[in-house]
């Protein structure tokens, strides 16, 4: 009795242990359940990110995407806190800050992963490409590109009688249409002279033949002559009283006053043609775009973000499979259609441009011929806000734009030899 | 017989009551044991840890080596940092001692029985639990160059208002306005407190004596305020020296009047969290945190001066 009772249970023990190996074994042939953390700082793009991180995983079920969306005004420090206690997200969104992150190792180089993989980057702007190596290695996959237009009231251009800004139009020519279109009487100024680099200056400098950062990003180009008459096409729009006044446009900024009939046009990037195209109820149908008045000659400044991957995240496999999709022509489509931004992938970008006829977007995929990257080093902010330091003087009056430049190159030059 | 018996009845007493009363230690102990241990990490800990990296050169990533007083030598040498301690001094100097006699003159009115003090408490102390962010949203607008409220009223009476937020020297006056009006509820309730606690006796005495109100606020309510007001001034020149939200949300980052007006926490903020100079951020810590400690123990120090306790 007792002998087969013992057998009977090492029989079943036995098919026990066979029926849960064989179950655990199944489950590992399965791939494991993965949460990918992705990190994004535009509102206006939650909804197309969304979309394509659903794609993304209908093509691979066991894993999901969280989008985690942190207003720009947090969204480094955020990062960076969590980098530092050793999280953060898996894949997150990167600008021209990527050298302080590959220089302290923080996000993971793909080299080898393109390879592997037979991703040809020249489906992407190479200036974009380029954007996103440091020392050599590539660290992202690019992900859209922007260039900056002229954006312009018609309403306000017809009441003056101007016909509307061209291919043809120069430093002159604005000047003259902004003195023609500013009226003091009822608030409105023919344009808005703003303090900020990449809407503003920076297309100015190059457009004058100055630069902002050598290209081995060892020195400040601001004490140059080029440079120095690129900002002072601002200053002298200011003098000749047809823009707001610095103080004025930062009690209520540049974008408000455009939307507001109160400034007649506005330098800004492609990123705002749904905001000005689509959801704000003055400009949707009153404005347009147009190219660059040249300076000496043409010049643009294209930016772009990339997608990165955390060198500590817990799941690399899966999150390069979800930048190299997100780095794929499917979701550069999803992104044109919804017309958020222009996406980096070739022969995507009609699709943004058709995504809202009202507009002339073509511009901005015009000027991509004569396009010259935002330029940033290890120490961007601080010589951004030397920038700010200085400049925000000069519009004020209070210092002469060469003095400031001049300070600026030297503070820059600093900062510059100490990276 | 009789002493041997009560001398071990003592014995077991006493045991037994040196065991209460280790009992009530060790309990003592257990409640205030979670406290004590986030405050020994967040405060003491992390302030040695502060002070700690100070002397080095740590980075955003947490990346750091050795580099001595360098910070600190850079602090001596940095006009930004000597102009932000200028503003907070300045910042200081009007808004606490005006917030103190405006809630010292409030709380004396709504001490006596007037009609609907309690709402009118209620009232002055409702800045006090509304959101920071919230409040410097409201007052932004509200302080607007061109668009704002205040502006126009001033408009109508024919004065042009000035760039409250973006004008170098106006702009800290409006952060004090709006700290001032921020903190007085609270520095009123402090003070409701102290005056309840003076015997009404005085008043009586006072009162049969023939002293008006005057004499009798300057002689009697005031002399006995004055432990009041000295607990109110150390905490509120702790926390001015402090200050930081209400100007990074008032004041945009981008804004001419910046320099003027930001703070020393506010610098630390910049250097930290914007540049990633945690070593060099934490040096100005350090150095705030020995100005206010050398602010405070010199009132305590001169505080018998001025304050006459119980009379």
């Amino acid at each position: 009795m007792k002998k087969s009772l013992l057998k009977i249970s090492v029989l079943v023990v036995s098919v026990l242990m066979i029926l849960t190996f064989s179950l655990a074994a199944a489950t590992t042939a399965a791939e494991k359940k993965v949460t990918l953390t992705y990190s994004i700082w535009d509102s206006k793009q939650l909804p197309s990110m969304e979309t394509i991180a659903n794609n993304f995983t209908e093509l691979y079920p066991n894993i999901t995407i969280k989008v985690e969306l942190t207003p720009w005004a947090q969204y480094w420090m955020k990062l960076d806190t969590s980098i530092t206690a050793g999280g953060g997200p898996d894949v997150f969104w990167m600008n021209v800050f990527m050298p302080k992150y590959a220089s302290n190792g923080v996000i993971l180089p793909i080299d080898d992963k393109i390879e592997a993989d037979n991703i040809d980057l020249g489906n992407y702007p190479e200036a974009l490409v380029e954007l996103y190596n440091y020392d050599g290695k590539q660290y992202a996959l690019p992900k859209d590109f922007d260039t900056i237009g002229l954006w312009y009231n018609k309403m306000l251009f017809d009441a003056a009688g101007i016909k509307y800004p061209d291919e043809t139009w120069d430093w002159n020519t604005v000047t003259d249409a902004a003195k023609k279109l500013t009226d003091t009487s009822k608030g409105i100024y023919g344009i808005a002279a703003r303090r900020t680099g990449q809407e503003g200056y920076y297309n100015t400098i190059a457009q004058a033949g100055g630069f902002v950062l050598s290209p081995d990003k060892k020195t400040s180009g601001y004490d140059k002559p080029e440079t120095i008459a690129g900002l002072k096409f601002w200053i002298d729009l200011i003098e000749a009283g047809v823009s707001p006044t610095i103080q004025q446009m930062t009690d209520t900024s540049p974008v408000s006053l455009f939307e507001s009939g109160k400034v007649a046009m506005l330098y800004d990037g492609s990123w705002m043609a749904i905001e000005y195209g689509k959801t704000n109820e003055y400009t949707k149908d009153k404005v347009d775009v147009a190219v660059l008045p040249k300076g000496v000659k043409q010049a643009v400044i294209i930016h772009g973000l990339g997608y990165c991957i955390n060198a500590k995240t817990k799941n690399p496999e899966e999150a390069w499979l979800f930048v190299q999709y997100l780095g794929g022509k499917e979701a550069a489509v999803v992104q044109a259609e919804t017309g958020t931004v222009i996406p980096a992938f070739k022969g995507t970008q009609e699709l943004w441009v058709e995504s809202m006829p009202s507009l002339n977007l073509k511009v901005f995929i015009d000027m991509l011929s004569y396009s010259v990257p935002l330029a940033g080093s290890i120490n961007t902010p601080k010589w951004w806000d030397v920038e700010t330091k200085y400049f925000t003087q000069a519009w004020t009056g209070k210092i002469s734009i060469e003095d400031a430049a001049k300070q600026v190159a030297t503070e820059m030059n600093a900062l510059l030899s100490a990276e | 017989m009789e002493s041997l018996k009560s001398n071990q009845k003592n014995k077991i007493k006493a045991r037994f009551r040196s065991k209460r009363k280790y009992n009530d230690w060790m309990w003592a102990y257990i409640m205030i044991a979670p406290l004590m241990v986030g405050i020994m990490y967040f405060y003491f800990i992390a302030f040695f840890q502060n002070f700690f990296f100070s002397f080095t050169d740590l980075n955003a990533f947490g990346k750091w080596s050795f580099i001595g007083i360098a910070n600190y030598v850079k602090i001596l040498k940095d006009p930004t940092v000597w102009q932000a301690f200028k503003n907070t001094a300045f910042f200081t100097i009007v808004s606490v001692p005006i917030s103190i006699c405006l809630a010292l003159f409030v709380a004396n009115l709504l001490n006596s029985k007037i009609k609907g003090r309690v709402i009118y408490r209620t009232l002055f102390f409702l800045p006090v639990v509304t959101m920071p962010a919230a409040v410097a949203m409201i007052w932004r607008w509200l302080f607007s160059g061109d668009f704002g409220i205040i502006n126009y009223f001033l408009k109508m009476i024919s004065i042009e208002g000035p760039s409250w937020l973006n004008d170098p020297k106006y702009a800290i006056f409006t952060v004090i306005i709006v700290a001032i009006w921020s903190s007085v509820g609270y520095n009123m309730v402090l003070f409701l407190a102290g005056l309840q606690g003076i015997s009404p006796t005085y008043y009586e005495a006072a009162t049969i004596d023939g002293a008006n109100s005057f004499t009798i606020f300057f002689k009697i309510t005031l002399p006995l305020l004055t432990p009041t007001i000295f607990f109110v001034l150390i905490i509120s020149l702790i926390s001015t020296f402090q200050v930081f939200d209400l100007i990074l949300m008032m004041i945009t980052d981008t804004s001419v009047a910046l320099e003027q007006t930001q703070s020393i926490v506010y610098l630390f903020y910049k250097n930290a969290f914007v540049y990633g100079d945690r070593g060099y951020a934490t040096a100005i810590s350090i150095i705030l945190f020995f100005v206010i400690l050398i602010v405070t123990i010199a009132q305590i120090k001169y505080h018998s001066k001025w304050v006459t306790y119980d009379v």
